[in-house]
């Protein structure tokens, strides 16, 4: 690194100029992450929340996909995977986006409609026939503390807790009695009381067979996500434009350095004639090449960081975590150290023999 | 300490045929003596500095410094080899931009695995030696022609060569500065007993110079001690 640290002090300018381009890049890849994480959240974190390993939906009919908003599960069918062995918990789950009001307020919610005494439920909250447990964006929205009321689908109903933070499809969730929610919800199966899924936790069930009986369809809980439909189009859409952030920043490092090594080109031969190797030019140009990723990467990341700390709490979905702020900087200094490579193995195109005789 | 070049050919490709470079040119450079290498343009001068630099293999003869064949090396060995016991002085500086005077010959210990650090005296000392004590901290574009081309020379001396290989160094040179820069290589060949090639088409320089070889189409048209 001793003739690349002095060329980074000495070519101050160009350096610096790439250097900015990478702490834009990474803030820019920093602040997608968060939102991408910050909505994902607001859409998921329901689910996500449960204490449960799988989601049983009634099995789609036609060719179609899973889906929260199709799915009516019946009492039998739930009976069905309470009985079936490995199952140690199954809790049917009702969920319906529909609108809750508090005095002059009114918001989007989704009602969860649960069983007595369930523990999908928040701790600290227990909603009955006649009241409810508000997640704590709910009951910032409509402004309503324990023991206020809250109008649901035309239903009044007391908040018997704020309890949790949990969101689906970026409205915030209200736990309500599961006979409540068929009342304001999904109407029942052919006169059966009805749920949108079963949240299932299992040790070693035999979950097709079960599936085979019940006429269900069970995936992981990570897995039923993608049948949240907002979620599926809006987080594929911000993963895409992200992957395309980084493939211009790989893009945009390599470029840089494949014309910084041609410029280079004459030094490298002269260094080479005067009998450096060509592995220690290479070594000290990659190291030049992650000084300028690390320290652009870490001033982006740091901007991001400060920017996500600055609307923490705020309405701006952002989430500030290791996983949105440190993984984007290590795939950028990766895939940035990447392209660098690509381009530095030019250094092993030039030839030493040009040093006699050339003029510079 | 010594270099020979003995019976040494190199063609180069010229379309489908083959142009002679060098044709059976043989040549022995004892250790603390200069010789001059003269000769017109095109004759060869530079490709027998390339070969004995080792930058270069010829197509057939051998090149023997302190009296081990090197013509069969691998291209990392060659780079050992240059490091350590081959210094090149360049027809142009070729200072590298980025770094002062003194900086120029502390790389040398860089790239043959050593601490730039723990060189500095030595590259002082190279510094003095040629007389820019006062200039070490200063970088290429902030030295005169002649400045540069004695650091040039320093840098060659780093890594205490055996073999000094001196390639036109006057040539961006008035003649005073020329004059000053040949004298400059004739002492510190005496003082440093390397075994030095000067290639030059200035016959004004030959004076300084321990042995003339005068090189014409490739070959030595006439060698002589002087």
């Amino acid at each position: 690194m001793f003739v690349a640290w002095r060329d980074l002090k000495f070519a101050k300018g160009r350096f610096a100029l790439m250097g900015s381009v990478i702490v834009l890049i990474t803030l820019l890849v920093g602040l997608l992450s968060g939102l991408t994480a910050g909505l994902g959240e607001q859409n998921i974190s329901g689910i996500t929340g449960l204490p449960a390993d799988k989601i049983a939906f009634a099995a789609p009919r036609g060719g179609q996909d899973l889906s929260y908003t199709d799915s009516t599960v019946t009492e039998e069918q739930w009976r069905q995977w309470g009985r079936a062995p490995g199952v140690t918990a199954a809790e049917p789950l009702g969920i319906t986006v529909t609108k809750a009001t508090s005095g002059d307020r009114s918001a989007g919610i989704s009602a969860f409609g649960v069983r007595p005494g369930s523990a999908l439920v928040p701790e600290g909250g227990a909603p009955t026939g006649s009241s409810v447990v508000l997640s704590k964006t709910a009951a910032d929205d409509l402004g309503v503390h324990s023991g206020g009321t809250v109008t649901v689908a035309g239903r009044p109903l007391t908040v018997a807790a704020v309890a949790g933070d949990a969101s689906f499809s970026h409205t915030p969730v209200i736990w309500m009695d599961l006979g409540v929610w068929r009342e304001i919800g999904r109407p029942a199966v052919d006169g059966r009381p009805a749920a949108t899924v079963i949240a299932l936790s299992t040790s070693g069930a035999d979950v097709p067979a079960t599936d085979e009986a019940a006429g269900t369809k069970t995936v992981s809980k990570a897995d039923s996500l993608s049948a949240i439909g907002s979620y599926s189009s809006e987080n594929g859409s911000l993963q895409l434009m992200r992957g395309f952030l980084f493939a211009i920043s790989a893009l945009v490092v390599g470029a840089f350095f494949m014309i910084w090594t041609i410029q280079r080109s004459g030094d490298i031969a002269v260094l080479k004639a005067l009998g450096a190797s060509t592995a220690g030019l290479l070594k000290d140009a990659l190291g030049q090449a992650v000084v300028l990723l690390t320290g652009g990467t870490l001033i982006g990341t740091g901007l991001a960081a400060g920017f996500g700390a600055a609307v923490s709490g705020s309405a701006v979905p952002f989430v500030l975590d290791p996983g949105t702020v440190l993984g984007p900087a290590a795939v950028m200094i990766l895939l940035g150290g990447l392209g660098a490579a690509l381009s530095l193995r030019r250094v092993t195109a030039v030839d030493p023999l040009t040093a006699l005789g050339s003029a510079r | 300490m010594s270099l020979d070049l003995t019976d040494i050919t190199l063609t180069y490709p010229d379309g489908e045929a083959r142009l002679t470079a060098l044709d059976r040119v043989t040549l022995a450079v004892p250790s603390g003596s200069l010789t001059a290498v003269a000769g017109p343009s095109g004759s060869g001068k530079s490709s027998l500095l390339a070969v004995a630099a080792t930058l270069i293999a010829p197509d057939t003869g051998t090149v023997t410094i302190n009296g081990g064949d090197v013509t069969g090396l691998s291209r990392a060995e060659r780079a050992g080899l240059r490091r350590r016991e081959i210094g090149i002085v360049f027809q142009q500086p070729n200072l590298l931009p980025s770094l002062t005077a003194v900086e120029q010959l502390q790389v040398m210990a860089q790239i043959d695995g050593r601490s730039p650090a723990k060189a500095t005296g030595r590259a002082r000392d190279l510094l003095d030696a040629v007389g820019l004590a006062a200039y070490e901290r200063r970088r290429p574009h902030q030295l005169s022609g002649g400045q540069r081309q004695r650091v040039n020379i320093a840098r060659a001396l780093m890594n205490e060569p055996s073999v000094l290989l001196i390639d036109e160094p006057t040539s961006a040179l008035d003649h005073e500065r020329g004059a000053a820069v040949i004298d400059l290589i004739a002492r510190l060949t005496r003082e440093w007993a390397t075994a030095t090639v000067l290639v030059t088409h200035d016959k004004t320089h030959l004076g300084a110079a321990d042995q003339i070889a005068e090189v014409r189409d490739g070959r030595i048209a006439s060698q002589a001690l002087c």
